[in-house]
């Protein structure tokens, strides 16, 4: 066992019981997988992508690049790290080889958001985090603290305890401190603008099975903050050697974690490799807890106290030497050393843990990602925050602001992580206004660090560097399996920019988004190109800083919530009716009301649509027009408006009419068409198409906002307050006269595009003469509470006609065998009234009026414009498919051909007898009569040009 | 996710604001005397420089107003917001209120 008996921030008195690669294992409350795996002695954990390699766990934290695994229980979730895995009871894990697999099933676990605004922000509950967070909150600031980890300290977690009662009395002061949030367990992952940070909250997952079904397991906290304050630490970074990828080759502070909070003795006998003096205090921890160490330093010069302390605990250091290679297949069993800087092999050390420490890596992530900029620095080796960012904007009183503090913005020793803290905070309170003092730091000991570290990216050995060595061993990015050649290989190639670099190589590209790898690939570049890395700089520093699953940036919105659905009042009625329903839109719309036929099927499309339009052609039939758009405009202006914004006089309509118009852009294009109805002298109601009505409004505010301020003009949308339900066909004046006695329906009284105020079942309705079919047709409006009353009374009225609810699909046969185009079907954007026979409805009497302008441009008068006809196939049984290219020439065999439209609407037809369509094609007016072609399912078909109208050409139906 | 001044809403977030190209983009004169290569002018050509910028936003998912903006296209900082009609500020650095 590599547990010790005593020490750790571990629950020894629970065991768990977990399962890796199969094999059952016991851990404690407290571990991560990695560390219950190390507990067991297991240190490989996973194989390498691309070369099988054997691989473990060289970390503690978020910045591991190799131990990666699949959870498959209680849920299956690949690509996690096992050092960011809380251990808990049934926990069923495997190793990956880079890759894992998702779960063919639907996750089960809910996803949440929430909103926070606080005055600072501190990311980080480290030392420099905790005195910052302190600070603000003494100062009666809002503040929020996030951290990653189950509980406070952040780096003190990895020592013996160090300052771990002051960390518990300062957590206790923050969450008892009102308007004071602390978020364990939570990863800032972004910065976006203006003090906008997303952070991910891991709720339940450390409960396994266990977790409440109806707690949201992960949750994204959406922080605006007016001043951020990041104490996210630093990183210990590798030096790259030969097989330095083998498992039990660890950094060296993640040794030293698994000793102090897991209790986890992760070898016996230890080579320590450093560059620099911080990884002697756990040289000399792990000597003390029992193993033999020796301690591999290049530098010649070493602190004399970490000299003393190693003499002290019997440590044998190897001072100018590095380690150039390792031996062993499933666990690192001995280093090869060589003299530094002379070279030269020296000697072979055997070993059963390796570790390593090359310095270390501010955590600039989120910094970088809010435009902070970075500066080298020699002495440490790493990249560091020039300075906050000054306030970008301001927001309330304060000014926005990011500011670093503790080993992120550089500091090493723990009394200047501690006060760097608290003066951030009291920087960061100054530019809010708010005066306040830094909270006086808790007592530590003596800085330590003595002698300069040594920037050492990767140890130099005898193997070629001509990049051309496919088998090297010395590894930069372990999870890309990608090596120092392949950075020689990319510079080779001559690649300049570490961007490139990066793409090349893919270094960085991994999960764990080149936290130990990037700054040494740029390092491995510069010496490559013989320029200075402070030159050469880093690649981007992008969110998500850890990995974010879809599945919680969706949270709620997904499933029948993810868009909205939107039903008219009569939507209960459809259902009970065994209405098949499409999407239009967001709405549900009825497509058609399939009956049971003799032999206990449903009746299918055609023959449902043939029964419904052959109702509202000789009987009656109705339909639930609800969704169409409908805007109220309103004010002493509204005519004068309306003459504007459409091709055609509206002003000059009277109350109780109604008037077919159409809309166009700036640039002549239809936008849109409906019917105007006219309620008072100062009052409008508009209908659009169901798909356009909020792009309209949009158009008319645009307009009355910033074209025509002058104009008093109001609009609404009313598209929800009104139930709308043409009743259609010849019969279906019966019907309104007898739901609306007192209402005189004779064409003379009540003529078509009129509109008529009527009470139906006690119900004041609004009854239209308008029609969509070519039939007589009554459009009967009522306020949508009553629509499915309404709806009920047409219905049973209707009934001694033989009522026919109908469809969309029927709408549109209808409208089609008329003529009447869709916009947006028939039209695209590029169609002008014109271009669809429509002249009629372009005011010629009008000054001006959107578009007008545009109709006379050159291009608009161009006779070989694409015009609506109607298309009619030779072979009446054959349905063409809408948007089937129109050519003139039956001869495809030599492609390209010429192609003169499109079909738009394509149907098959009771009235007429056939298959029908209606198509854009090119100076089509002056076809009519001709034989064009149709390429559809690469064959041509055989159809007559008509014009668009192929029923009732006279109009002759419309009064009934 | 930026903050956008609404002026009459106050600060907001970008996602409830829908954008309106150039400002200042006044209608012409009797647009029957202009030729067909005036008004295309008109009709689609906007400027793009690299710095500040008037343009209309409108405060779509909130009071439904439009007002104008100049930003810095460069730096996306939103330098200053007014209402329909009211003159394009000076700029002096001043930040949005
Ligand atoms: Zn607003």
């Amino acid at each position: 066992m590599t547990r010790l008996p005593t020490g750790g921030l571990i629950d020894r008195t629970t065991v768990l019981s977990f399962t890796f690669d199969g094999r059952p294992y016991a851990g404690h409350p407290g571990d991560t997988l990695a560390s219950a795996l190390l507990a067991n002695g297991v240190h490989r954990v996973a194989t390498s992508v691309n070369r099988g390699r054997p691989r473990g766990i060289m970390a503690a934290g978020v910045e591991e690049a190799s131990a990666l695994v699949q959870l498959e229980a209680p849920f299956p979730e690949p690509m996690l790290s096992a050092t960011t895995i809380e251990l808990y009871e049934g926990l069923v894990a495997r190793g990956l080889p880079g890759r894992g697999t998702l779960a063919d099933r639907p996750d089960p676990g809910r996803y949440d958001a929430m909103h926070v605004h606080c005055d600072v922000l501190v990311v980080g509950a480290g030392p420099a985090g905790l005195m910052a967070a302190l600070t603000a909150a003494r100062a009666g600031s809002r503040v929020a603290l996030v951290d990653d980890q189950p509980m406070v300290g952040g780096s003190l977690l990895g020592t013996r305890g160090e300052l771990s009662d002051w960390s518990a009395s300062v957590l206790a002061e923050l969450t008892s401190t009102p308007e004071v949030l602390v978020l364990s367990r939570t990863t800032a992952f972004g910065y976006y603008d203006d003090g906008f940070v997303l952070a991910l909250q891991k709720r339940t997952d450390h409960l396994g099975a266990a977790a409440p079904d109806n707690a949201a397991r992960q949750r994204i906290w959406r922080i605006r903050a007016k001043q951020v304050i990041l104490a996210t630490g630093a990183h210990e970074r590798p030096v790259v050697f030969a097989d330095n990828d083998r498992p039990g080759v660890m950094l060296a502070q993640a040794g030293r974690t698994y000793l102090n909070r897991y209790g986890v003795l992760a070898g016996n006998r230890i080579v320590v490799f450093t560059t620099n003096d911080s990884a002697y205090v756990a040289a000399v921890e792990l000597a003390e807890a029992g193993a033999e160490v020796t301690v591999v330093d290049p530098r010649t010069d070493l602190a004399p106290f970490w000299a003393a302390e190693c003499a002290r605990v019997g440590i044998a250091v190897r001072p100018g030497h590095l380690v150039t290679g390792t031996t062993g297949e499933e666990r690192v069993t001995g280093v090869h050393l060589a003299a530094y800087p002379s070279g030269g092999a020296s000697a072979t050390v055997h070993c059963d843990l390796l570790l390593v420490s090359g310095g270390w890596n501010p955590t600039v992530h989120l910094f970088s990602q809010a435009g902070g900029k970075l500066e080298y620095d020699a002495e440490l080796g790493a990249f560091l925050p020039v300075a906050g960012l000054p306030g970008a904007g301001v927001l309330g009183a304060g000014v926005l602001g990011v500011r670093v503090s503790g080993a992120a913005a550089g500091a090493v020793s723990l009394a200047d992580c501690l006060a760097g803290g608290a003066a951030e905070a009291v920087a960061a309170l100054s530019d809010l206004g708010v005066a306040a003092r830094p909270v006086a730091s808790p007592p530590v000991g003596t800085d330590r660090v003595e002698t300069a570290g040594l920037v050492l990216w990767a140890a130099p050995v005898e193997i070629s560097l001509d990049g051309s060595d496919l088998s090297d061993t010395r590894f930069v990015d372990l999870q890309r399996d990608a090596t120092v050649s392949d950075v020689l290989r990319a510079t080779g190639a001559g690649l300049r920019s570490v961007e490139h670099v990066k793409r090349y190589t893919t270094i960085g590209t991994a999960h764990d988004q080149g936290k130990t790898s990037g700054l040494i690939a740029s390092g491995i570049t510069a010496d490559a190109l013989g320029v200075d890395i402070a030159d050469l700089g880093t690649t981007t520093f992008r969110p998500p800083y850890t990995s974010v699953s879809f599945a919680a940036l969706a949270g709620r919105d997904r499933g029948a919530i993810f868009d909205p659905v939107r039903v008219t009042a009569i939507h209960p009625w459809h259902i009970e009716h065994g209405a098949q329903f499409e999407d239009v839109g967001q709405w549900k719309r009825p497509l058609c009301y399939p009956r049971r036929t003799a032999s206990g099927g449903l009746e299918d499309l055609p023959a449902v649509v043939a029964r419904e339009t052959r109702a509202a052609r000789t009987g009656v039939a109705m339909m639930d027009g609800s969704t169409l758009g409908k805007i109220n405009v309103q004010g002493v202006d509204a005519g004068e408006f309306l003459d504007r914004i459409y091709t055609n006089i509206i002003s000059t309509l009277k109350p109780g009419f109604v008037r077919y118009a159409v809309m166009c852009g700036m640039d002549g294009m239809i936008l849109d068409d409906g019917t105007v109805m006219r309620v008072a002298d100062t009052e409008f109601v508009l209908t659009t198409t169901t798909g356009n009505a909020a792009k309209v409004l949009d158009w008319l505010e645009e307009l009355a906002q910033t074209e025509w301020p002058d104009l008093r003009v109001h609009l609404t949308s009313v598209t929800e307050q009104w139930a709308t339900i043409p009743v259609v066909g010849p019969l279906s004046r019966q019907v309104i006269a007898a739901v609306a006695p007192a209402l005189d329906v004779s064409n003379e009284a009540f003529g078509f595009m009129t509109w008529r105020s009527a009470k139906i079942v006690g119900i004041e309705a609004r009854i239209c003469r308008i029609s969509f079919s070519g039939e007589l047709a009554y459009e009967v409006n009522v306020p949508s509470w009553y629509g499915i009353a309404v709806w009920q009374a047409l219905f049973d009225a209707g009934q001694p006609y033989g009522i026919t609810p109908y469809g969309t699909e029927t709408m549109h046969v209808l409208r089609a065998e008329k003529g009447y185009p869709i916009i947006g079907q028939d039209t695209d954007g590029t169609v002008t009234p014109q271009d669809l026979g429509m002249s009629w409805v372009v005011s010629k009497k009008k000054l001006d009026f959107v578009g007008k302008r545009s109709f006379s441009r050159t291009e608009n008068q161009r006779p070989d414009r694409k015009h609506l006809v109607g298309l009619l196939p030779v072979d009446r049984s054959v349905l063409l498919d809408e948007g089937a290219q129109v050519l003139a020439d039956d001869d495809v065999s030599q492609l390209p051909v010429a192609m003169l439209g499109h079909v738009t609407s394509s149907y098959r037809s009771v009235a007429l007898g056939g298959t029908f369509g209606l198509a854009l094609v090119r100076s089509g007016r002056d076809r009519i009569g001709e034989r064009l072609f149709a390429w559809q399912d690469g064959e041509v078909v055989p159809v007559t040009v008509t014009g668009p109208v192929l029923y009732d050409q006279e109009g002759a139906r419309r009064d009934g | 996710m930026q903050l956008i001044s609404c002026p009459w809403c106050g600060p907001r977030e970008e996602a409830e604001y829908h954008y309106g190209g150039q400002a200042h983009v006044a209608y012409p004169h009797e647009v029957g005397a202009l030729s067909d290569a005036d008004w295309a002018h008109y009709l689609f050509f906007r400027d793009n420089p690299r710095g500040p910028f008037a343009e209309r936003w409108v405060h779509a998912a909130g009071c439904r107003r439009w007002f104008n903006a100049v930003r810095d296209t460069g730096t996306h900082e939103i330098l200053a917001v007014y209402r329909i009609g009211e003159p394009q500020p000076e700029l002096g650095r001043q930040a949005s209120r």
